[in-house]
């Protein structure tokens, strides 16, 4: 059991970050979950906050109360984000912006204001969530893929900022999980992108958990700044 | 309710107090207003000045519930910087709130 320690995930009310919280939760972690809807997940060591991960006022609410209820964070997830498939020649310009906002500001947001707790105690563990469709160039995910490779570069560019704190970052690049991201997409589309994985087949969520518990772990300090891609990409 | 430049002023010298706490005595600052923070003549090193701007911000939040960002685009287009020493950035924080909160 993991007592004491504290973890921030974004985007639980579904999905992976459901999984994460009931997940971390389960291990005795103090969880701190937050989305812009309610959460079903009703154990104690859970607190849920209704936030807009773009919003950077109750982002900072998020920080205030884990300073003073906790004094510590061990672990954020960068979870939250957003999909959309579309030719450039018909994406909008509004999609550009909240695919953007949602999956490279928030993740910025959160990952700064966990900087500054991580920094004060030397520890920290950060994992932001990204996709093979980075290294995949995917046809039709161009604005997609272009949020996620920005959530890797400054990934690493955050590595070297922190390691002198103790604190890793580190990305995932996720393939295809059964969630509500890639409900509307249609099913050649998906068996077309895991015809191109080494392992074809859809990430389960325990291969998540696998990884991000070795990646927090404390005999993991000396790996940061890296992206482990799903799948054999 | 208005927070008065004292309860400000006390807050940057608990600050100091906390980044001092990782440096040695010969390069501690010094708790009064005439202490430099920024430029040639300042004991802080750039990463030393981040981790103080960062102290100052979460303790206003946490003691005075004052949600102010010391690195907004306002304080850095001032003439004079707000960090060049504890009075200025004192001065700086005090009449900003004055600005955020009407009497």
């Amino acid at each position: 059991m993991e007592l004491n320690k504290t973890i921030l995930i974004t985007g639980t009310s579904k999905g992976i970050g459901r999984y994460l919280s009931e997940y971390y939760a389960g291990k005795g972690f103090n969880v701190i979950g937050c989305s812009r809807s309610k959460s079903d997940l009703t154990v104690e060591n859970y607190h849920h906050f209704l936030t807009d991960v773009t919003d950077e006022t109750k982002v900072k609410e998020i920080f205030t109360f884990i300073r003073k209820k906790f004094s510590r964070l061990d672990v954020l997830i960068n979870n939250a984000g957003i999909a959309s498939m579309n030719h450039v020649m018909l994406t909008p310009i509004k999609s550009v912006e909240k695919i953007f906002s949602v999956n490279f500001t928030g993740m910025f947001l959160f990952c700064r204001e966990a900087s500054k707790i991580m920094s004060k105690q030397k520890f920290g563990r950060i994992i932001n969530l990204s996709s093979v469709a980075v290294k995949l160039d995917l046809e039709g995910e161009a604005v997609y893929a272009a949020s996620k490779s920005a959530v890797v570069s400054f990934t690493k560019v955050l590595s070297k900022e922190l390691s002198e704190f103790g604190i890793t970052v580190n990305s995932i690049g996720l393939t295809p999980v059964k969630t509500d991201l890639i409900k509307g997409v249609p099913e050649e589309k998906i068996n077309s992108l895991l015809d191109k994985l080494t392992l074809k087949k859809f990430t389960e969520l325990r291969d998540i958990s696998n990884l991000t518990d070795f990646l927090i772990g404390e005999e993991s300090s000396f790996i940061t700044g890296q992206n482990i891609n799903f799948g054999g990409v | 309710m208005k927070i008065s430049a004292d309860q400000i002023r006390e807050i940057i010298y608990e600050s100091i107090n906390e980044i001092n706490s990782f440096f040695n005595k010969d390069k501690q600052l010094g708790i009064k207003e005439e202490t430099v923070l920024y430029g040639q003549d300042s004991r802080l090193d750039s990463l030393g000045l981040v981790n103080l701007i960062v102290e100052v911000e979460q303790r206003l939040t946490d003691k005075l519930n004052l949600n102010i960002d010391l690195t907004d685009e306002k304080a850095l287009s001032q003439n004079q910087s707000p960090f060049l020493t504890v009075k200025s950035l004192c001065d700086y924080i005090y009449n900003h709130q004055n600005q955020q909160t009407p009497e």
